[in-house]
Protein backbone atom coordinates (compact mmCIF):
# COMPACT_ATOMS: atom_id res chain seq x y z
CA UNK A 1 0.00 0.00 0.00
CA UNK A 2 1.36 3.39 -0.95
CA UNK A 3 0.04 6.94 -0.71
CA UNK A 4 1.55 9.14 -3.37
CA UNK A 5 1.22 12.90 -3.77
CA UNK A 6 2.77 15.10 -6.46
CA UNK A 7 2.58 18.86 -6.95
CA UNK A 8 -0.35 19.33 -4.56
CA UNK A 9 -1.64 22.86 -4.21
CA UNK A 10 -4.67 24.04 -2.34
CA UNK A 11 -6.50 27.33 -2.06
CA UNK A 12 -8.64 28.66 0.76
CA UNK A 13 -10.60 31.86 0.32
CA UNK A 14 -8.57 32.81 -2.76
CA UNK A 15 -5.25 32.40 -0.89
CA UNK A 16 -2.86 29.59 -1.75
CA UNK A 17 -2.13 27.78 1.53
CA UNK A 18 -0.27 24.77 0.16
CA UNK A 19 2.06 24.99 -2.81
CA UNK A 20 3.65 22.11 -4.68
CA UNK A 21 3.71 19.49 -1.95
CA UNK A 22 5.01 16.03 -2.83
CA UNK A 23 5.54 12.94 -0.70
CA UNK A 24 5.37 9.16 -0.82
CA UNK A 25 4.22 7.12 2.15
CA UNK A 26 4.45 3.32 2.28
CA UNK A 27 2.76 0.82 4.52
CA UNK A 28 4.12 0.95 8.07
CA UNK A 29 5.48 4.49 7.80
CA UNK A 30 4.84 7.64 9.79
CA UNK A 31 4.97 11.05 8.13
CA UNK A 32 5.30 14.07 10.38
CA UNK A 33 4.11 17.45 9.11
CA UNK A 34 5.81 20.45 10.66
CA UNK A 35 5.75 24.16 9.99
CA UNK A 36 4.64 27.44 11.58
CA UNK A 37 1.01 28.33 12.30
CA UNK A 38 -0.95 28.87 9.12
CA UNK A 39 1.51 26.92 6.99
CA UNK A 40 -1.28 24.62 5.77
CA UNK A 41 -0.84 21.48 7.90
CA UNK A 42 -4.54 21.17 8.68
CA UNK A 43 -5.47 22.10 5.13
CA UNK A 44 -3.26 19.33 3.77
CA UNK A 45 -4.86 16.76 6.11
CA UNK A 46 -8.36 17.93 5.16
CA UNK A 47 -7.36 17.78 1.51
CA UNK A 48 -6.30 14.13 1.89
CA UNK A 49 -9.53 13.44 3.81
CA UNK A 50 -11.49 14.64 0.80
CA UNK A 51 -12.99 17.66 2.57
CA UNK A 52 -11.15 20.09 0.35
CA UNK A 53 -10.31 19.83 -3.32
CA UNK A 54 -6.85 20.35 -4.74
CA UNK A 55 -6.26 23.32 -7.05
CA UNK A 56 -3.60 21.26 -8.82
CA UNK A 57 -1.58 18.10 -8.36
CA UNK A 58 -2.41 14.45 -7.85
CA UNK A 59 -3.08 12.25 -4.86
CA UNK A 60 -3.38 8.50 -5.21
CA UNK A 61 -3.54 5.46 -2.97
CA UNK A 62 -2.16 2.28 -4.49
CA UNK A 63 -2.99 -1.10 -3.06
CA UNK A 64 -6.02 0.01 -1.10
CA UNK A 65 -9.52 -1.44 -1.25
CA UNK A 66 -11.09 -1.30 -4.68
CA UNK A 67 -14.08 0.99 -5.02
CA UNK A 68 -13.39 3.01 -1.88
CA UNK A 69 -12.20 6.60 -1.93
CA UNK A 70 -9.10 7.63 0.05
CA UNK A 71 -11.39 9.34 2.58
CA UNK A 72 -13.33 6.12 3.13
CA UNK A 73 -10.09 4.34 4.04
CA UNK A 74 -8.89 7.08 6.39
CA UNK A 75 -9.56 8.35 9.90
CA UNK A 76 -9.33 12.09 10.55
CA UNK A 77 -8.70 13.31 14.08
CA UNK A 78 -9.10 17.09 13.93
CA UNK A 79 -9.26 19.82 16.57
CA UNK A 80 -12.99 19.32 17.03
CA UNK A 81 -13.63 16.09 18.87
CA UNK A 82 -16.98 15.08 17.32
CA UNK A 83 -18.19 13.98 20.76
CA UNK A 84 -21.83 14.33 21.82
CA UNK A 85 -22.09 15.50 25.42
CA UNK A 86 -25.63 14.17 25.91
CA UNK A 87 -24.57 10.60 25.09
CA UNK A 88 -22.44 8.38 27.30
CA UNK A 89 -18.89 7.50 26.31
CA UNK A 90 -20.00 4.05 25.21
CA UNK A 91 -23.00 5.40 23.24
CA UNK A 92 -20.70 7.79 21.38
CA UNK A 93 -18.53 4.90 20.26
CA UNK A 94 -21.56 2.67 19.58
CA UNK A 95 -22.83 5.25 17.12
CA UNK A 96 -19.53 5.61 15.28
CA UNK A 97 -19.20 1.82 15.14
CA UNK A 98 -22.63 1.54 13.48
CA UNK A 99 -22.04 4.50 11.21
CA UNK A 100 -18.50 3.66 10.09
CA UNK A 101 -19.44 0.04 9.45
CA UNK A 102 -18.37 -2.21 12.29
CA UNK A 103 -15.71 -2.32 14.99
CA UNK A 104 -14.93 -3.34 18.54
CA UNK A 105 -16.13 -0.86 21.17
CA UNK A 106 -14.62 -2.77 24.12
CA UNK A 107 -11.17 -2.80 22.50
CA UNK A 108 -11.41 0.92 21.72
CA UNK A 109 -12.37 1.74 25.34
CA UNK A 110 -9.57 -0.47 26.64
CA UNK A 111 -6.90 1.02 24.36
CA UNK A 112 -7.32 4.49 25.84
CA UNK A 113 -8.22 3.52 29.40
CA UNK A 114 -11.86 4.63 29.09
CA UNK A 115 -13.43 1.44 30.50
CA UNK A 116 -14.06 3.05 33.89
CA UNK A 117 -15.70 6.09 32.24
CA UNK A 118 -17.81 4.11 29.75
CA UNK A 119 -21.20 4.95 31.27
CA UNK A 120 -20.49 8.61 32.08
CA UNK A 121 -22.11 11.30 29.95
CA UNK A 122 -19.41 12.51 27.57
CA UNK A 123 -20.31 16.10 28.47
CA UNK A 124 -18.78 15.53 31.92
CA UNK A 125 -15.36 14.52 30.58
CA UNK A 126 -12.32 16.74 30.91
CA UNK A 127 -10.58 18.05 27.80
CA UNK A 128 -7.94 15.31 27.91
CA UNK A 129 -10.53 12.57 28.43
CA UNK A 130 -12.56 13.91 25.50
CA UNK A 131 -9.44 13.78 23.36
CA UNK A 132 -8.93 10.14 24.37
CA UNK A 133 -12.53 9.41 23.36
CA UNK A 134 -11.88 11.03 19.97
CA UNK A 135 -8.68 8.99 19.55
CA UNK A 136 -10.55 5.80 20.50
CA UNK A 137 -12.26 6.03 17.10
CA UNK A 138 -8.90 5.07 15.54
CA UNK A 139 -8.95 1.70 17.28
CA UNK A 140 -12.72 1.26 16.96
CA UNK A 141 -12.94 0.81 13.19
CA UNK A 142 -9.81 -0.44 11.40
CA UNK A 143 -8.79 1.86 8.55
CA UNK A 144 -5.32 1.88 7.00
CA UNK A 145 -4.62 5.63 6.83
CA UNK A 146 -4.68 7.86 9.92
CA UNK A 147 -4.71 11.64 9.53
CA UNK A 148 -3.89 13.22 12.89
CA UNK A 149 -4.01 16.95 13.54
CA UNK A 150 -2.17 17.77 16.79
CA UNK A 151 -3.30 14.44 18.28
CA UNK A 152 -1.47 14.76 21.60
CA UNK A 153 -3.02 18.05 22.76
CA UNK A 154 -4.29 17.67 26.32
CA UNK A 155 -3.03 14.11 26.86
CA UNK A 156 -1.29 13.28 30.14
CA UNK A 157 1.93 11.24 30.12
CA UNK A 158 0.20 7.88 30.77
CA UNK A 159 -2.21 8.47 27.89
CA UNK A 160 0.67 9.53 25.70
CA UNK A 161 2.36 6.18 26.32
CA UNK A 162 -0.90 4.41 25.43
CA UNK A 163 -1.21 6.49 22.27
CA UNK A 164 2.34 5.66 21.17
CA UNK A 165 1.54 1.96 21.73
CA UNK A 166 -1.56 2.27 19.57
CA UNK A 167 0.42 4.00 16.81
CA UNK A 168 3.19 1.38 16.99
CA UNK A 169 0.66 -1.41 16.68
CA UNK A 170 -1.03 0.27 13.72
CA UNK A 171 2.26 0.80 11.88
CA UNK A 172 3.46 -2.73 12.66
CA UNK A 173 0.32 -4.15 11.08
CA UNK A 174 0.93 -2.21 7.88
CA UNK A 175 -0.94 1.03 8.54
CA UNK A 176 0.09 4.55 7.58
CA UNK A 177 0.02 7.72 9.70
CA UNK A 178 0.29 11.36 8.73
CA UNK A 179 0.53 13.55 11.82
CA UNK A 180 0.72 17.33 12.01
CA UNK A 181 2.36 18.40 15.25
CA UNK A 182 4.84 20.78 16.84
CA UNK A 183 5.71 18.57 19.80
CA UNK A 184 7.59 15.26 19.63
CA UNK A 185 5.16 12.39 19.03
CA UNK A 186 7.07 10.03 21.32
CA UNK A 187 8.07 8.04 18.30
CA UNK A 188 10.60 8.64 15.55
CA UNK A 189 9.00 9.69 12.25
CA UNK A 190 10.03 7.88 9.07
CA UNK A 191 9.61 11.02 6.99
CA UNK A 192 9.37 14.68 7.78
CA UNK A 193 7.68 17.27 5.64
CA UNK A 194 8.33 20.91 6.45
CA UNK A 195 5.56 23.12 5.14
CA UNK A 196 6.78 26.65 4.53
CA UNK A 197 3.38 28.12 3.93
CA UNK A 198 2.53 30.87 1.44
CA UNK A 199 5.27 33.44 1.04
CA UNK B 1 -29.29 0.95 5.52
CA UNK B 2 -28.42 0.06 9.11
CA UNK B 3 -25.97 2.98 9.07
CA UNK B 4 -28.77 5.37 8.23
CA UNK B 5 -30.94 3.87 10.97
CA UNK B 6 -28.07 4.31 13.43
CA UNK B 7 -27.88 8.01 12.57
CA UNK B 8 -31.65 8.49 12.86
CA UNK B 9 -31.65 6.66 16.19
CA UNK B 10 -28.83 8.82 17.54
CA UNK B 11 -30.55 12.05 16.48
CA UNK B 12 -33.82 10.99 18.10
CA UNK B 13 -31.98 10.05 21.29
CA UNK B 14 -30.21 13.43 21.31
CA UNK B 15 -33.44 15.33 20.76
CA UNK B 16 -35.08 13.50 23.68
CA UNK B 17 -32.12 13.93 26.06
CA UNK B 18 -31.28 17.52 25.21
CA UNK B 19 -34.91 18.65 25.17
CA UNK B 20 -35.95 21.99 23.75
CA UNK B 21 -36.95 20.51 20.37
CA UNK B 22 -40.51 19.33 20.18
CA UNK B 23 -41.46 20.72 23.61
CA UNK B 24 -40.63 24.29 22.64
CA UNK B 25 -42.25 23.89 19.23
CA UNK B 26 -45.46 22.52 20.79
CA UNK B 27 -45.52 25.38 23.29
CA UNK B 28 -45.12 27.87 20.46
CA UNK B 29 -47.86 26.15 18.47
CA UNK B 30 -50.21 26.28 21.46
CA UNK B 31 -49.45 29.96 22.10
CA UNK B 32 -50.19 30.99 18.49
CA UNK B 33 -53.46 29.03 18.51
CA UNK B 34 -54.52 30.54 21.84
CA UNK B 35 -53.67 34.08 20.72
CA UNK B 36 -55.83 33.78 17.63
CA UNK B 37 -59.33 33.82 19.26
CA UNK B 38 -58.15 36.59 21.55
CA UNK B 39 -57.09 38.67 18.56
CA UNK B 40 -60.10 37.95 16.39
CA UNK B 41 -62.87 37.85 18.95
CA UNK B 42 -65.31 35.17 20.04
CA UNK B 43 -67.23 34.90 16.74
CA UNK B 44 -67.60 31.10 16.56
CA UNK B 45 -68.68 30.93 12.91
CA UNK B 46 -65.73 33.05 11.82
CA UNK B 47 -63.30 31.01 13.90
CA UNK B 48 -64.60 27.74 12.44
CA UNK B 49 -64.10 29.12 8.94
CA UNK B 50 -60.48 30.22 9.46
CA UNK B 51 -59.47 27.35 11.78
CA UNK B 52 -57.78 25.08 9.18
CA UNK B 53 -55.80 27.96 7.67
CA UNK B 54 -54.75 29.22 11.08
CA UNK B 55 -53.64 25.77 12.18
CA UNK B 56 -51.62 25.26 8.98
CA UNK B 57 -49.82 28.59 9.33
CA UNK B 58 -49.10 27.87 13.00
CA UNK B 59 -47.69 24.47 11.96
CA UNK B 60 -45.35 26.00 9.34
CA UNK B 61 -43.99 28.51 11.84
CA UNK B 62 -43.51 25.95 14.62
CA UNK B 63 -41.65 23.55 12.34
CA UNK B 64 -39.27 26.34 11.32
CA UNK B 65 -38.58 27.21 14.96
CA UNK B 66 -36.23 24.25 15.40
CA UNK B 67 -35.18 23.87 11.76
CA UNK B 68 -31.88 25.75 12.00
CA UNK B 69 -30.56 23.11 14.40
CA UNK B 70 -30.87 20.16 12.01
CA UNK B 71 -27.19 20.30 11.03
CA UNK B 72 -25.75 22.96 13.32
CA UNK B 73 -24.45 20.89 16.23
CA UNK B 74 -22.89 18.26 14.01
CA UNK B 75 -21.25 21.01 11.97
CA UNK B 76 -19.81 22.75 15.02
CA UNK B 77 -18.41 19.68 16.78
CA UNK B 78 -16.84 18.20 13.64
CA UNK B 79 -19.17 15.20 13.34
CA UNK B 80 -20.17 16.23 9.81
CA UNK B 81 -16.50 16.09 8.74
CA UNK B 82 -16.34 12.45 9.75
CA UNK B 83 -19.73 11.66 8.24
CA UNK B 84 -18.41 12.69 4.80
CA UNK B 85 -15.79 9.95 5.23
CA UNK B 86 -18.30 7.20 5.99
CA UNK B 87 -19.20 4.32 3.70
CA UNK B 88 -22.51 5.93 2.65
CA UNK B 89 -22.93 8.89 0.28
CA UNK B 90 -23.18 12.20 2.15
CA UNK B 91 -26.63 12.78 0.60
CA UNK B 92 -27.90 9.86 2.69
CA UNK B 93 -26.63 11.60 5.83
CA UNK B 94 -28.63 14.71 4.89
CA UNK B 95 -31.67 12.49 4.24
CA UNK B 96 -31.32 10.72 7.59
CA UNK B 97 -31.08 13.97 9.51
CA UNK B 98 -34.19 15.34 7.79
CA UNK B 99 -36.06 12.12 8.63
CA UNK B 100 -34.97 12.48 12.27
CA UNK B 101 -36.29 16.05 12.30
CA UNK B 102 -39.58 14.87 10.84
CA UNK B 103 -39.97 12.12 13.44
CA UNK B 104 -38.92 14.26 16.38
CA UNK B 105 -40.66 17.54 15.53
CA UNK B 106 -42.92 17.82 12.48
CA UNK B 107 -44.88 14.60 12.89
CA UNK B 108 -45.71 15.13 16.60
CA UNK B 109 -46.81 18.69 15.76
CA UNK B 110 -49.01 17.46 12.90
CA UNK B 111 -50.65 14.94 15.21
CA UNK B 112 -51.17 17.51 17.96
CA UNK B 113 -52.64 20.13 15.61
CA UNK B 114 -56.21 18.77 15.37
CA UNK B 115 -56.35 18.48 19.16
CA UNK B 116 -55.36 22.12 19.48
CA UNK B 117 -57.96 22.78 16.78
CA UNK B 118 -60.72 22.63 19.39
CA UNK B 119 -59.39 25.90 20.77
CA UNK B 120 -60.29 27.61 17.48
CA UNK B 121 -63.63 25.82 17.02
CA UNK B 122 -62.43 23.41 14.32
CA UNK B 123 -65.41 21.46 12.91
CA UNK B 124 -65.51 17.81 13.94
CA UNK B 125 -65.82 16.78 10.29
CA UNK B 126 -62.54 18.53 9.49
CA UNK B 127 -60.44 16.69 12.08
CA UNK B 128 -59.72 13.57 10.03
CA UNK B 129 -58.88 15.24 6.70
CA UNK B 130 -56.76 17.84 8.49
CA UNK B 131 -54.76 15.19 10.38
CA UNK B 132 -54.15 13.25 7.18
CA UNK B 133 -53.13 16.30 5.19
CA UNK B 134 -50.82 17.54 7.94
CA UNK B 135 -49.15 14.17 8.47
CA UNK B 136 -48.43 13.99 4.73
CA UNK B 137 -47.48 17.66 4.40
CA UNK B 138 -45.15 17.55 7.39
CA UNK B 139 -42.76 15.30 5.41
CA UNK B 140 -42.30 18.08 2.87
CA UNK B 141 -42.00 20.65 5.67
CA UNK B 142 -39.05 18.88 7.32
CA UNK B 143 -37.22 18.15 4.08
CA UNK B 144 -37.59 21.69 2.73
CA UNK B 145 -36.45 23.03 6.11
CA UNK B 146 -33.29 20.90 5.83
CA UNK B 147 -32.27 22.87 2.71
CA UNK B 148 -32.54 26.14 4.60
CA UNK B 149 -30.72 24.66 7.60
CA UNK B 150 -27.84 23.49 5.39
CA UNK B 151 -27.52 26.81 3.56
CA UNK B 152 -27.24 28.76 6.84
CA UNK B 153 -25.29 26.22 8.93
CA UNK B 154 -22.12 28.29 9.25
CA UNK B 155 -23.85 31.60 9.94
CA UNK B 156 -24.30 33.09 13.37
CA UNK B 157 -27.97 33.60 14.18
CA UNK B 158 -29.08 31.91 10.99
CA UNK B 159 -32.47 30.96 12.45
CA UNK B 160 -34.39 33.92 11.05
CA UNK B 161 -32.70 33.57 7.69
CA UNK B 162 -33.91 29.96 7.51
CA UNK B 163 -37.50 31.20 7.85
CA UNK B 164 -37.06 33.83 5.15
CA UNK B 165 -35.52 31.27 2.79
CA UNK B 166 -37.89 28.39 3.46
CA UNK B 167 -41.32 30.01 3.92
CA UNK B 168 -41.72 30.79 0.19
CA UNK B 169 -41.02 27.10 -0.52
CA UNK B 170 -43.85 26.21 1.88
CA UNK B 171 -46.48 28.01 -0.21
CA UNK B 172 -47.44 24.99 -2.37
CA UNK B 173 -47.67 22.79 0.74
CA UNK B 174 -49.97 25.37 2.34
CA UNK B 175 -52.22 25.69 -0.73
CA UNK B 176 -52.75 21.99 -1.31
CA UNK B 177 -52.73 21.20 2.39
CA UNK B 178 -55.64 23.59 2.86
CA UNK B 179 -57.67 22.18 -0.01
CA UNK B 180 -57.05 18.67 1.33
CA UNK B 181 -58.27 19.73 4.80
CA UNK B 182 -61.57 21.24 3.64
CA UNK B 183 -64.40 18.91 4.74
CA UNK B 184 -66.95 20.80 2.57
CA UNK B 185 -65.21 20.05 -0.73
CA UNK B 186 -66.22 17.22 -3.04
CA UNK B 187 -64.49 13.92 -2.04
CA UNK B 188 -62.72 13.71 -5.40
CA UNK B 189 -61.23 17.14 -4.90
CA UNK B 190 -59.94 16.33 -1.41
CA UNK B 191 -58.36 13.15 -2.72
CA UNK B 192 -56.71 14.96 -5.62
CA UNK B 193 -55.26 17.55 -3.25
CA UNK B 194 -53.93 14.76 -1.01
CA UNK B 195 -52.26 13.14 -4.01
CA UNK B 196 -50.59 16.42 -4.99
CA UNK B 197 -49.47 16.84 -1.37
CA UNK B 198 -47.94 13.36 -1.52
CA UNK B 199 -46.20 14.28 -4.78
CA UNK B 200 -44.71 17.41 -3.19
CA UNK B 201 -43.53 15.31 -0.26
CA UNK B 202 -41.85 12.80 -2.60
CA UNK B 203 -40.16 15.45 -4.73
CA UNK B 204 -38.77 17.21 -1.66
CA UNK B 205 -37.65 13.86 -0.25
CA UNK B 206 -35.57 13.22 -3.36
CA UNK B 207 -34.29 16.71 -4.14
CA UNK B 208 -33.64 18.31 -0.76
CA UNK B 209 -30.93 15.83 0.37
CA UNK B 210 -29.04 16.64 -2.84
CA UNK B 211 -29.32 20.39 -2.23
CA UNK B 212 -28.55 20.15 1.49
CA UNK B 213 -25.50 17.93 0.95
CA UNK B 214 -24.12 20.29 -1.71
CA UNK B 215 -24.55 23.28 0.61
CA UNK B 216 -22.92 21.47 3.54
CA UNK B 217 -19.94 20.37 1.42
CA UNK B 218 -19.33 23.98 0.46
CA UNK B 219 -19.16 24.90 4.16
CA UNK B 220 -16.88 22.02 5.10
CA UNK B 221 -14.05 22.86 2.73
Amino acid sequence: MELHATGLSCERGGRTVIRDVAFTLRAGELLQLTGPNGSGKSSLLRLIAGLNSAASGKLSLAGGSEGLSIAQQAHLIAHQEAVKGALSVRENLDFWRDFLGGGDVAAALEAFGLMRLADYAAGLLSAGQKRRLALARLVLTPRPLWLLDEPTVGLDSASLVRFVDVMDHHLASGGMIIAATHVPLGREADHRLELAGPS
Amino acid sequence: MSLILALIRRDLMLSIRQGGGVGTALGFFLTVVVLLPIGIGPDQALLARIAPGALWIALLLSVLLSADRIFQQDYEDGSLDIMTMGPVPFEMVALAKAVAHWLSTSLPLAIAAPILGFLVNLEAAAVLPLTLAMALGSIALSFLASIGAAVTVGLRRGGLLVSVLVLPLYVPVLIFGLSASDPGAAPGLTFAALLILAAIALVSLVLSPLAAAAALRAYLR
